[in-house]
């Protein structure tokens, strides 16, 4: 596991992370998410050590991480950059090579994630001959090549069309699945939502909500329910303490009191369905920043 | 976990530069160039010099150039032999006059001419050295263009630099292995393409040398070559590392021209120095003991028996102390720009400690 504990960080006067602390956990998918400005690429750069944090600690595995006991990272940076002029295959292979993984190995992952990604066959061109999309991709094969030991990953799908965020979800997904911890920034919730199993928001440089985004949403679920029931639902406005938020014939969203509105709604007759109502990503996300 | 040791960094970063290298143009380009124009330098001279000088001669007076060393045309009158000397077609003309010759010549008094035809007498040198003052002057010419030639293209580890920092790699970079080994693996890297490229020149000196007649002076040549590439080698090393420096304190290509100008100044300095300065002994000898001119400095001295092995040992010796102190401070002005992006990073800003 990955921990981040206490981390602050300033640039001059300007505090842009302040006690960041939260957990990756191994074989799952982290979402990180944040608006624009909010310290998402300021807290991957610190945890990759590339950055030095004012205060706080990462931690790999119970040890604090220092230049010598790194774990092996697989680091997609936000703003991409790989050699234009090296061919595809060769500069996926070097960078696997310098990460301490031998040549054979080196050789053999490249061919595996090149096919994995579609890339084969521009395995030959020059970096800066592909398009934008596939030059993402290529990125992508090159924060993978050396099987790291964790993935940091900043906007991984901006800049992809929708196939191809299938493609490179797989690849990530294959990683997770073999007990990589994989942490991910984005700013596009639906794809966070449907592929997430852990999510991290932070605003203004705080860490304001943090868990698994099951609990994460019954957490912002508040006190609202939804009621179906046979006939009307309009005598739900008449339980004491209970504030009718939408009432749509047999349907109702109420807040508070919701063993009284179920008992009371047994009595009249038979209940469809009786849920908590769980918020979208987007709302816990507009709610908490 | 498996990790590249530092020295498989360093080596994995070297052979990365030394291929990007090799596979550009202009690499072969400014090879090809330099070692035309050295066979080009000690070859021609001797090719164009090497004619006798041509003269027209006319009736009795071609007693007077039997046997030396002239190009000779036999013409019936002065008026004609004059005509000749008008249009250029010789350098001089040799006629009577009254028992003896005359010379005539167009403004200058032909000196290669003439010296064939008196008696020259005996010399002794008393400095009698094995080098005349022309094969010095071309010496320091070629010493003075291969170190330029060198020097100049470690500009290339400042390019490499900035086309990291431009397309953010170096990101990835270094949280995957140290600065230093990305420093040391560039410099390594560029060092070893140039010594190949010294060495290639080594060999092919000697046969330039034979195929200009100068065969006798390769045992001369010899030991100051020699010398001449340790020399070299430390002073490209000095000088990589300050354009390794260059090139980080910037994050485009376009603004490398600002941070380059001191480097061009370290690089051009001993060769400017040295073209200048070379028949002053005094100036000569203090430049070849400042670690930046005594690449070119000391082994023109070598060349012209001025100095002694003890006193190349010591420049050596002075030359490599600063090359370590200089990658000391280097290596740090590099990591603290490295990762530093927008304008020009000022280079107190890179020395300070990390924040």
């Amino acid at each position: 596991m990955l921990t981040v504990r206490g981390i602050s960080r300033s640039f001059g006067d300007h505090k842009v992370l302040d006690e960041v602390s939260f957990d990756v956990r191994p074989g799952r998918m982290t979402g990180f998410l944040g608006a624009n400005g909010s310290g998402k690429t300021t807290t991957m750069r610190i945890v990759l050590g590339v950055l030095a944090a004012h205060g706080g600690a990462v931690s790999w595995k119970g040890a604090e991480v220092r230049p010598d006991n790194r774990p092996d990272f697989g680091y997609m940076p936000e703003e991409r950059g790989l050699y234009p002029k090296m061919k595809v295959r060769d500069q996926i292979t070097w960078l696997a090579r310098l990460h301490g993984v031998d040549r054979e190995t080196a050789q053999r992952n490249t061919e595996e994630l090149l096919e994995d990604l579609e890339l084969t066959g521009r395995a030959g061109d020059r970096l800066e001959e592909l398009s934008l999309g596939n030059q993402q991709r290529v990125q992508i094969a090159a924060a993978l090549v050396h099987d790291p030991d964790v993935l940091i990953l900043d906007e991984p799908f901006s800049g992809l069309d929708p196939i191809a965020v299938e493609t490179v979800l797989d690849v990530l997904r294959k990683r997770a699945a073999n007990g990589v911890p994989v942490l991910f920034s984005s700013h596009q919730l639906a794809i966070v939502e449907r592929l997430c199993d852990d999510v991290v928001i932070i605003s203004k440089g705080r860490i304001v909500a943090n868990g698994s985004r099951e609990d994460l949403r019954t957490r912002h679920a508040g006190e609202r329910y939804e009621i179906v029931v046979e006939q009307d639902a309009g005598w739900v406005r008449d339980v004491p303490g209970v504030t009718i938020l939408d009432l749509d014939g047999p349907r109702a969203v109420f807040e508070s009191a919701p063993q009284q509105v179920l008992r009371a709604a047994l009595d009249r007759g038979e209940v469809r369905s009786f849920t908590p109502v769980v918020p979208t990503l987007d709302e816990i996300f507009k709610e908490v920043i | 976990m498996a990790r590249a040791s530092f020295s498989q960094a360093t080596w994995l970063v070297a052979e990365r530069e030394m291929k990007t290298l090799v596979g550009t143009k202009g690499f072969w380009i400014g090879f090809l160039f330099t070692v035309v124009g050295l066979f080009a330098l000690t070859v021609l001279p001797t090719v164009f010099g090497g004619d006798d000088p041509k003269v027209a001669v006319v009736g009795s007076a071609s007693q007077a150039v039997q046997g030396k060393a002239l190009d000779v045309r036999e013409v019936g009158s002065v008026q004609e032999a004059a005509d000749l000397v008008r249009a250029d077609d010789v350098e001089a003309a040799i006629v009577p006059d009254g028992a003896g010759i005359k010379v005539l010549a167009l403004n200058d008094p032909p000196n290669s001419v003439i010296r064939q035809l008196v008696e020259s007498p005996p010399v002794e040198l008393l400095d009698a050295s094995a080098v005349t003052s022309g094969q010095r002057s071309v010496t320091v010419i070629v010493f003075g263009l291969v170190f330029l030639m060198f020097g100049m293209g470690g500009a290339a580890i400042a390019q490499s630099t900035v086309t990291e920092k431009q397309t953010r790699i170096v990101e990835i970079l270094v949280s995957t292995v140290p600065v230093r080994a990305l420093l040391a693996g560039k410099i390594l890297g560029h060092t070893i393409l140039t010594l190949g490229q010294v060495v290639v020149l080594a060999l092919a000196a000697p046969i330039a040398l034979r195929v200009a007649g100068l065969g006798e002076l390769l045992g001369v040549v010899a030991p100051a070559l020699g010398w001449f590439i340790p020399f070299l080698m430390f002073g490209f090393v000095l000088i990589s590392s300050m354009w390794a420096v260059a090139g980080a304190l910037v994050s485009r290509q376009e603004d490398l021209g600002s941070t380059m100008g001191l480097v061009m100044i370290a690089v051009m300095g001993p060769y400017f120095g040295v073209q200048f300065f070379y028949e002053n002994p005094a100036v000569l000898k203090v430049m070849s003991f400042v670690p930046f001119t005594a690449g070119v400095a000391m082994p023109v001295r070598l060349f012209a028996q001025q100095a002694a092995a003890w006193e190349a040992l010591l420049s050596l010796a002075i030359l490599a102390v600063t090359v370590v102190a200089i990658l000391l401070v280097a290596s740090r002005l590099y990591t603290g720009s490295l990762l530093q992006t927008g304008g020009r990073v000022k280079l107190s800003k890179a020395w300070a400690p990390a924040e």
